[in-house]
């Protein structure tokens, strides 16, 4: 195969962005370099969710295997349809995951969000120091996950020596009092406490975005405001809120849906308790696998967190398609 | 102040981001009130990482105090106390896991993000909104048969089955941002490339891919940080030889008991390649967080 024909063949045709490829072979060599993305995506993403379609639909528990071999990974009992389901909508503890996982996504979204935009704004004037503010502001986003969980929870909420109760305590000895309240906030506010940790770990996440949105301002549309004598506030509210929109739904979504997905700060922080109050699905569907061992139940608890993200994700595309279109049409 | 100038001298990866602002135009609104405000603001949200990182030099005894006591003698003991609990293996196995995975990835998203942008494929915007579409998938979805597998192949605790997982799960979030790179590649520098005889291969290798160097730097910085962090696949899918550093840490803190200040050292030591890198290159966050749909 002649490279030198390949490229003339390529060359003839007109440089617009479009595919233009006539013959079958320039089109299959046009699509060659996708492929083995494209197939390795496939197979390690589609095929296992596919399979975890079918395990929903039989009882399987691993603890007491039946006789029918399920591909050689396991034996399980029988199919019994959509059985799975009625289980994952009718029991407590799985209804209550939902409910959690909707508590914690939308708390911490809205929370991260709005510190976000304040954090955002503030640091989008100049001011000594502005980098190093910028730098410091966004390492909660890069301490691992599971590190900055065990560090809320033995290290801030600890009631005996944590940073927040010893620091109330300090407080309370400077006015004279003997000792301070001591709060036990993951047994007493179990839930606001993961959502404190992730808020912390995903504000500056939402700043980031919101903030290049805010450097991406047009100069001259707010120069020409100021010109016209319109107050910050002004110029805030018409101007830049509506500049900012497409940024806002785009960290909106975006941190929804690795929020949804969650495991870290719920199995190191909380275990999902008390009881099952803080229990979102991710981890609900982690121990009815590996503590219960119910595979067919997980499974179809799985597929309906899936349905649930694309829920979610459909609005996401919506928005990242749309800023997708503004970019191809510059 | 000029506009025009900034747009002309700026190369083409940052057409959009208008530079002049922010440098001149903003200098009145500096205000006492507003400086001291942003700057409390940004030590609240440093202060537990701070915190993390004093009481890791802090003595056991030292670190339990209430209230905190923040001028204790400083030591390194944490630190070698860790090493001597044999933490090495754990920070190899991440190192493996995310520098070869993120070779992989780039190895794939490359040509495929060329198919996606340079000399586009008939409905590209579908196969790009099928990758995203994966990272929709919640991992916990397909953990299950993917466990089954691993178990019955025998590859459970092998850090090979972490690599291959985190290539396809960051493989994704590359493609995005590699096309969104690309697609800012001068169509003429290629053409020309081409009039002169290159081959596709040729044509990615020397002269897309030095023009696209910072795009690559920034995706492969994103792909190392999730992989590093990574934690629900590595727990599940690891036992001892091949635990990440998120595992040993988990680990760490139930054998141990608790002990304040090592678990503020392992804390600190196992966040540290990404807090590193994170800083180091934290103008290309922003583009790969977003996917490369915010510049």
């Amino acid at each position: 195969m002649s490279t030198v024909a390949e490229a003339q063949e390529e060359n003839a045709a007109p440089p617009v962005r479009r595919p233009t490829g006539t013959s079958a072979r320039s089109r299959w060599v046009r699509r060659a370099p996708l492929l083995p993305a494209l197939v390795f995506t496939i197979v390690i993403t589609q095929v296992p969710f596919l399979v975890t379609l079918v395990i929903s639909s039989l009882h399987w528990s691993a603890l007491t295997p039946g006789d029918k071999s399920f591909l050689g990974l396991g034996n399980y009992n029988e199919f019994v349809g959509l059985d799975n389901y009625a289980t994952v909508f009718t029991d407590n503890r799985l209804r209550s995951a939902v409910l959690n996982t909707v508590t914690l996504t939308v708390g911490t979204v809205l929370i991260s969000l709005l510190l976000g935009l304040g954090l955002a704004i503030l640091l989008d004037r100049r001011f000594p120091g502005r980098g190093l503010a910028r730098t410091l502001l966004i390492a909660p986003f890069l301490v691992m996950p599971v590190a900055s969980a065990l560090l809320w929870k033995h290290a801030l909420y600890n009631p005996t020596y944590g940073l927040l109760n010893g620091t109330l305590n300090g407080i309370w000895k400077l006015f004279g009092a003997d000792h301070g309240p001591t709060v036990d906030f993951v047994s007493s506010y179990p839930m606001p406490s993961v959502i404190a940790a992730l808020v912390w770990q995903w504000t500056p996440f939402m700043m980031l975005i919101l903030l290049a949105g805010l450097q991406a301002q047009p100069t001259d549309i707010l120069e020409a405001a100021r010109v016209d004598g319109a107050s910050s506030t002004k110029i805030f509210r018409y101007i830049t809120l509506p500049h900012l929109r497409q940024y806002i739904e785009l960290s909106t979504l975006l941190g929804a849906i690795y929020i949804v997905q969650h495991f870290d700060a719920v199995f190191s922080i909380t275990q999902g308790g008390p009881g099952s109050a803080t229990t979102n699905l991710p981890y609900e569907i982690y121990l009815t696998t590996f503590r219960k061992f119910e595979y067919g139940e997980a499974a179809a608890a799985g597929v309906v967190t899936v349905i649930g993200t694309i829920v979610v994700a459909t609005f996401a595309l919506r928005v990242v398609s749309s800023l997708f279109r503004e970019e191809q049409a510059r | 102040m000029s506009t025009g100038t900034v747009e002309r001298t700026g190369t083409f990866l940052n057409r959009r981001k208008k530079k002049a602002r922010g440098e001149g135009d903003l200098a009145e609104s500096g205000g006492f009130v507003w400086t001291t405000t942003a700057w409390v603001a940004t030590l609240i949200f440093f202060a537990p990482v701070a915190w993390m990182v004093l009481t890791s030099f802090h003595t056991e005894a030292d670190a339990a105090t209430n209230p905190p006591t923040l001028f204790a003698g400083l030591t390194f003991e944490n630190y070698s106390a860790l090493f001597d609990r044999g933490v090495t293996p754990f920070l190899i196995n991440s190192a493996t896991a995310s520098i070869v995975s993120t070779l992989l990835v780039l190895a794939l998203a490359i040509p495929a993000a060329y198919a996606l942008s340079i000399k586009p494929v008939e409905k590209w915007t579908d196969v790009m909104f099928f990758f995203l579409s994966t990272k929709f998938l919640p991992a916990i979805a397909a953990l299950l048969p993917i466990y089954l597998l691993v178990k019955r192949i025998g590859g459970l605790d092998n850090i090979w089955v972490l690599v291959i997982l985190y290539t396809a799960m960051n493989l994704p979030i590359a493609v995005w941002m590699l096309q969104s790179f690309l697609a800012e590649v001068p169509k003429e520098i290629m053409e020309a490339a081409e009039v002169d005889g290159a081959g596709t291969l040729r044509v990615i290798w020397s002269v897309i891919v030095p023009i696209i160097t910072p795009g690559i730097a920034a995706t492969s910085l994103i792909c190392f940080i999730f992989s590093w962090n990574e934690f629900l696949l590595a727990v599940n899918l690891t036992a001892t030889a091949a635990s990440t550093s998120p595992v040993f840490l988990v680990g760490f803190i139930t054998s141990e008991g608790l002990f304040l200040a090592k678990l503020c050292a392992a804390a600190t030591l196992v966040s540290l390649p990404v807090l590193i890198a994170g800083f180091a290159a934290q103008d290309k966050l922003v583009r790969g967080l977003s996917l490369g749909a915010v510049k």
